[in-house]
């Protein structure tokens, strides 16, 4: 073969490169499809809440008027529906999914962790409509038949606390929602902190075990210390998902823009308002209230996504520069 | 010493068995809403469902229009979602790497993923619906796109990645380009986990209602035109069971288990997928 003789032409090499180029130009693009929609999202959230935002100003986070026909439109009752629903729903499952979490990686024998580790996953699969569903139909009347009455007999006259449980036991209302918002994030949760406590060095703990440490006393010495951002990444993730959750919500919480300090009186959230009344609105400002809501729902909830994932993301590192 | 000793044991034994039960509260409900689905829905199942559009109150009906019209958002949300995740996602392994775009792109994805799904409703109903000037089936398939990407996006990249580097340094050697080696070696040594990813996907928005609302919104009607409302699965179920009606809420039911049974059916399989390619590699 001489040597300026390839047995490629160059036409073949040019189009190969075109190819080459495109493809890439390609692939380019679509990754940038994902700031173009974010961008996109924020911008339309600001110009949609426009109208709302400069009408009340920052009062629109802390009044608690809303009322389609006088105009007036605070947004502090979904506000603090929105992070109470939250908060309960965190008390449930950042324990629970710890538990859980701990049977997967120290309990369970080894056949056992499959099946059980897929079932809990399975709890995300569940579509939120049939959380909501089944909280308003079967948990509901359980809750309000068995477990609220309950309730307010041993913490009703309690100081401070008692004022929680108030009000005619209906099965709707703040804690069922975030009850039910716990259950749901269980499972984010779970999968988040078991993947962390795996990334422990078999060393370290091993180590604890020859020191004659028991399982616990590995798991709470040695394992949460070396893990602690990664789980506190997962449970804000957790928190994440709960605070955008629709759904389920608004079957349980009750719908009304009454403020009350009382956990069994139905409230809202933000994403409950917008689902129930966006469609039905009647003048631009209610619409506009609302895609400002929206605006505050998503700027909280991208401000906890973004912790969540620094914090998982500095774990992550440690993890690549050790192996 | 011996007390000491004794408290251990039982503080590890008391922790070790709180461990337990919090597994049997997980699971206790999972188990609960699938029973109750099943008990409820089952017996809502007859012929009537899969031929007859939904009812007026009162009459008696199905869920067809409902049925067909998730099967064609769903669709198009997917045909739409699919190949546009899979570039985003073979950029990000294959060319971006540790570059500071990628980094952002991959941390902006995640937060996507993660991202109110009521949100993607609002901005397309700003960007589509207002611009359209009525609810159609074309933005309720775009809303459910955008849910869909960046599972499709993160499964990919984390997918190409398992594949072997001498692989494409092979396949590179003998001379093919870079597209040529991603799209004949790269993605066929990932197909079945790029496959588990678009699954995964199809079961999370299989059942999401949220977007749709302000998107598709619904149509009591039989109808297959993109550019107008249509019924869906999610706003039927939550139209019908937050009614007064008695035989809504039983359709209501009938949905709830169909769109139960899909889902969990889907993510089983791509779960079993997911675990051949991860022993494949």
């Amino acid at each position: 073969m001489n040597g300026d003789q390839s047995p490629i032409s160059d036409t073949t090499i040019r189009r190969l490169r075109i190819m080459d180029r495109s493809f890439q130009a390609l692939t380019t693009g679509s990754a940038w499809l994902v700031l173009v929609i974010l961008a996109g999202i924020i911008v339309s959230l600001f110009v949609g809440g426009w109208q709302a935002l400069t009408e009340f100003g920052p009062a629109f986070l802390v009044t608690d008027d809303w009322n389609p026909v006088t105009e007036k439109f605070g947004a502090l009752v979904p506000i603090y529906g929105t992070l109470v629903s939250s908060l309960i729903a965190l008390i449930i499952a950042v324990p629970i999914s710890f538990g859980i979490a701990l049977f997967l990686t120290e309990v369970s024998p080894h056949w056992l962790r499959r099946p059980i580790g897929t079932a809990v996953e399975l709890l995300a699969a569940i579509p939120s409509i049939i959380y909501g569903m089944w909280g308003l139909f079967v948990f509901a009347p359980v809750l309000s038949e068995h477990v609220q009455p309950w309730l307010q007999e041993t913490f009703g006259d309690t100081p401070w606390i008692g004022a929680l449980f108030q009000g005619a036991p209906l099965g709707i209302g703040m804690l069922p929602a975030g009850f039910i918002l716990g259950i749901m994030i269980i499972p984010f949760i779970t999968a988040l902190m078991r993947d962390v406590f795996a990334t422990t060095p078999k060393f370290l703990k091993e180590s604890a075990y020859a020191m004659g440490a028991t399982h616990w006393e590995v798991v709470w010495n040695v394992v949460l210390p070396y893990t602690r951002v990664g789980a506190v990444g997962g449970i804000f993730l957790g928190l994440g998902r709960a605070l955008g959750e629709t759904m389920a919500v608004t079957f349980v919480i009750g719908n009304t823009h009454r403020f009350s300090p009382s956990l069994f009186e139905p409230g809202n959230s933000i994403a409950s308002t917008l689902a129930n009344e966006f469609t039905e609105a009647v003048g631009d400002m209610h619409t506009s209230s609302l895609i400002a809501l929206g605006l505050v729902l998503f700027v909280i909830t991208f401000i906890v996504l973004t912790f969540a994932k620094l914090l998982l993301l500095g774990l992550e590192r440690r993890e690549s520069v050790k192996s | 010493m011996d007390f000491r000793y004794l408290r251990r044991r039982t503080v590890n034994i008391v922790n070790l068995s709180g461990s337990v039960l919090a597994t049997v509260f997980g699971l206790f409900w999972l188990f609960w809403i699938i029973w109750t689905t099943l008990s409820y829905g089952v017996t809502a199942i007859d012929w009537n469902l899969f031929r007859l559009d939904t009812p007026a109150p009162g009459g008696t009906g199905g869920l067809a229009n409902a049925i067909v019209g998730s099967l064609i958002m769903v669709g198009l949300a997917t045909a739409i979602g699919t190949p546009v995740g899979i570039l985003a996602g073979t950029y990000l392994a294959e060319y971006g790497g540790r570059s500071f775009v990628a980094g952002t792109i991959r941390f902006l994805n995640d937060i996507l993923l993660s991202a109110p799904s009521i949100i993607i409703g609002l901005f397309i109903y700003e960007l589509v619906v207002i611009r359209m000037g009525h609810f159609s089936a074309l933005a309720g398939a775009l809303a459910l796109a955008i849910i869909m990407l960046p599972v499709v996006i993160r499964t990919t990249e984390e997918m190409l990645k398992l594949v072997p580097n001498p692989l494409r340094e092979a396949a590179l050697a003998l001379g093919a380009p870079r597209w040529k080696m991603i799209t004949l070696v790269a993605y066929r040594a990932a197909l079945s986990g790029i496959l588990t990813g678009v699954l995964l996907a199809i079961a999370r928005i299989a059942g999401e209602t949220a977007p749709l609302l302000f998107t598709a919104l619904n149509n009591q009607f039989w109808s297959t035109d993109l550019m107008q409302p249509m019924a869906n699965l999610p706003v039927v179920i939550f139209q019908f069971a937050m009614s007064p009606y008695k035989e809504w809420h039983t359709l209501a039911w009938a949905g709830a288990l169909l769109i139960t049974l899909s889902v969990l059916a889907l993510s089983i399989v791509a779960r079993t997928l997911s675990r051949k390619a991860r022993m494949e590699n």
